[in-house]
């Protein structure tokens, strides 16, 4: 693959974060390129969304760089991390459950009228157009989202994350909330956005989504990277093996996580 | 799908089946919750009046009440945002207390020595000095909350012992009067009245911009072709908002100055007094106009502006708001901001009213200002609140006080009543939250 000439969309270099005395993340170094779906995968507390809430800006990293375009990044906050194009779709998906879809979707961003105030009609109509391209069979516009079902206030999180074009898409277990069909339905978008060049990081237990999906996968064990492999050369029992006892295969990048020989 | 489909049909207005009511509510969008609260405030006004003897729902008393009402409704407008957001503000009745003194110190004794006595700056002064101190104890307590992560519960308690003191503290405990005379007129009595003429005028241009603002609504959803509200129903609206104002503004017109005042003011500008003496109406009194004034605002700002979206968002979810890239801790700063600001009115209609100046100004506002609050329909864990909910719930409390006092029940029995009634409503709320999901 000649992707790997080009500057990474996103390089993560040598993270760490402890929280009290846990080192949650430990010189964890990742790249992500354009039109790339990375795997992260890991046990539950290995790091993964840890370190992802570092891209995100939810986390303040202690140490470590965060290269966009090759160039040094400044993220402190949820807002930066939006200014260079990093939007994210949380594990708890983090919608205000009391607004309607259309004020979740411009939460922080909103359309404002000439003199200021919250143009809500414009939002909504724009929210129909986009969750209509989504899933034709969400109508519950005037709601709160807390009266949605999983499948719909995961719509309403996924369009967030992709009104305001982004570059750098990062979903923390997409589909942990959803049925057959509405899986499948993310699957889809993944490869539609995909396709238009942005860079996924997408987080997840089930090592089969991520073999569909991903183009590399990373896995992590204990807050360290255990090994990156493209996914055409490792099998998934070979995975399992980094998953379960950080054993890196010859087919991967061994990271500084991985079981001494 | 099938379900989501039966569920998108019952919630559309416009293609609801169902029972009358229901398609009549659903057309005319109008909150149920709202219908139920002024439905309560009127049960209790008649029943007032047949218990105290036909003396409650009199022109007089009303425009007492509303006179009474407008303090506490303007400090709960601001509260609806600071529970909204998870939090709480116990300091509300002590920062009444000092910001009065603050303003009953500069008009008193510091602008007329500036200024000269009588000057007609001193009021203007005085308020925005008002103003600006409540602003600043806002951000002083907003910003130990937002930014130092001290809990609004501790850092207000902290406030209302803080502020109690320091209004004692301002003149030694001295009660400070008699205030600016044109200060005075935010209090409300005869003079603080804007007369029969004048309410006219105010209660046409309410009803022109209720009229306005449902044509620009209407637009507003033809701009993007969405589903219209039938025309009765928008007939039925305007109607029913005009006709709330112009009974208003009747009931208040039907107000006399009492004869002794309306004699005098004949005597000082030669006007005959005709038989039966002479009928000078009150019409609406300031400090309504100004708490009428707040609350069309701070519904503006609560609906209609970013600032006000944030605060819900926050209340619903904070950490999604904060993920969203909201700075929630400049929000909460700005809510309590607000609120201080709100209460540097309030302290003006107060200590106007008065004519005075006291130390103990404001003691237990805190308390009927979160059960007006709490009453109108916010939520206590967050995120639901309106404005208008809030002053419909001072109303209630202060109807209840002065119903009362019209039937002459015993200082502590009405305590208890007010407190009892307290738990009921949210209770009440409670259900009907439980059955509305």
């Amino acid at each position: 693959m000649n992707q790997h000439m080009q500057t990474p969309l996103v390089e993560l270099d040598d993270i760490s974060i402890a929280f009290g005395g846990i080192r949650a993340v430990d010189g964890a170094s990742l790249d992500l390129y354009p039109g790339e779906v990375v795997g992260l995968l890991g046990h539950n507390g290995a790091g993964k969304s840890t370190l992802i809430k570092i891209l995100s800006g939810a986390y303040k990293r202690d140490s470590g760089a965060i290269r966009i375009d090759g160039e040094d990044a400044t993220i402190n906050n949820p807002r930066d991390a939006k200014a260079y194009g990093i939007e994210t779709i949380y594990q708890t998906l983090a919608v205000a459950d009391n607004v309607d879809a259309a004020a979740n979707l411009f939460l922080g961003r909103e359309l404002v009228t000439a003199i200021g105030t919250l143009d809500d009609v414009a939002m909504e109509a724009k929210a129909r157009e986009v969750m209509g391209r989504l899933n034709p069979n969400f109508r519950r516009f005037k709601e709160p989202v807390k009266a949605l079902s999983g499948g719909q206030r995961q719509s309403v999180a996924i369009a967030r994350a992709i009104l305001f074009n982004a570059r750098i898409l990062i979903m923390d277990e997409p589909t942990a909330a959803l049925g057959p069909q509405e899986t499948a339905q993310v699957g889809d978008l993944i490869r539609q956005l995909k396709s238009e060049g942005i860079g996924i990081f997408l987080i997840s237990h089930d090592i089969h989504d991520v073999f569909d999906l991903a183009d590399r996968v990373c896995v992590m064990k204990n807050g360290q990277v255990v090994g990156i492999a493209r996914t055409a050369d490792v099998t998934k029992d070979e995975v399992l093996g980094m998953i379960i006892m950080g054993k890196c295969p010859p087919g991967a990048i061994p990271g500084p996580g991985a079981m001494k020989a | 799908m099938a379900e989501q489909n039966t569920i998108e049909s019952s919630s559309t207005p416009g293609f609801i089946a169902g029972s009358p009511i229901q398609r009549f509510l659903s057309a005319t969008e109008i909150d149920t919750r709202l219908v139920g609260m002024i439905g309560a405030l009127l049960l209790i006004w008649m029943g007032f009046h047949f218990l105290s003897g036909g003396l409650f729902m009199t022109p007089r008393n009303l425009w007492n009440l509303s006179v009474q009402t407008a303090s506490i409704s303007i400090m709960a407008t601001g509260m609806v945002l600071v529970i909204v957001t998870r939090n709480i503000d116990l300091s509300v009745g002590s920062l009444l207390g000092i910001i009065a003194m603050v303003m009953g110190v500069m008009q008193a004794e510091y602008l007329p020595g500036m200024l000269g006595f009588g000057h007609p700056l001193i009021w203007a002064i005085a308020l925005a000095v008002g103003i600006v101190c409540g602003v600043a104890i806002g951000a002083l307590q907003g910003a130990i909350i937002a930014y130092l992560r001290v809990p609004a519960f501790i850092v207000t308690l902290g406030g209302y012992l803080v502020w109690r003191g320091a209004a004692w503290w301002v003149t030694s405990g001295r009660t400070v009067a008699p205030l600016d005379s044109r200060f005075r007129l935010m209090g409300g009595g005869p003079e603080g009245a804007v007369g029969a003429t004048v309410s006219w005028i105010l209660a046409i241009v309410a009803c022109l911009g209720i009229g306005a603002y449902l044509i620009y609504a209407r637009g507003q959803r033809h701009r993007f072709s969405f589903q219209q509200r039938p025309l009765w129903a928008e007939a039925l609206l305007a109607a029913l908002g005009c006709g709330a104002v112009i009974g208003a503004v009747l009931v208040f017109n039907a107000y006399p100055w009492p004869v002794r005042i309306a004699q005098n003011y004949a005597n000082a500008h030669n006007i005959p007094i005709p038989d039966g003496g002479l009928f000078i109406s009150h019409g609406i009194a300031i400090p309504v106009l100004l708490a009428v004034a707040v609350g069309v605002v701070m519904t503006f700002i609560a609906t209609r502006t970013r600032f006000g979206r944030y605060v819900f968002a926050m209340g619903g979810n904070p950490e999604a708001a904060d993920l969203a890239g909201i700075n929630t801790r400049w929000v909460t700063v700005k809510i309590f901001m607000l609120l201080g600001g709100l209460c540097a009115i309030a302290a003006a209609i107060s200590s106007a009213r008065l004519n005075a100046a006291t130390n103990a100004m404001g003691t237990l506002d805190e308390l009927y200002v979160i059960a007006a609050a709490v009453i109108g329909g916010t939520s206590l864990s967050g995120g639901v609140g309106t404005i208008v909910g809030a002053m419909i719930g001072a109303l209630v409390m202060q109807s209840l006080q002065s119903g009362m006092v019209l039937m002459g029940l015993d200082s502590p029995l009405q305590s208890i009543v007010v407190g009892i009634v307290l738990v009921v409503a949210v209770w009440l709320d409670t259900l009907y939250r439980n059955r509305a999901q």
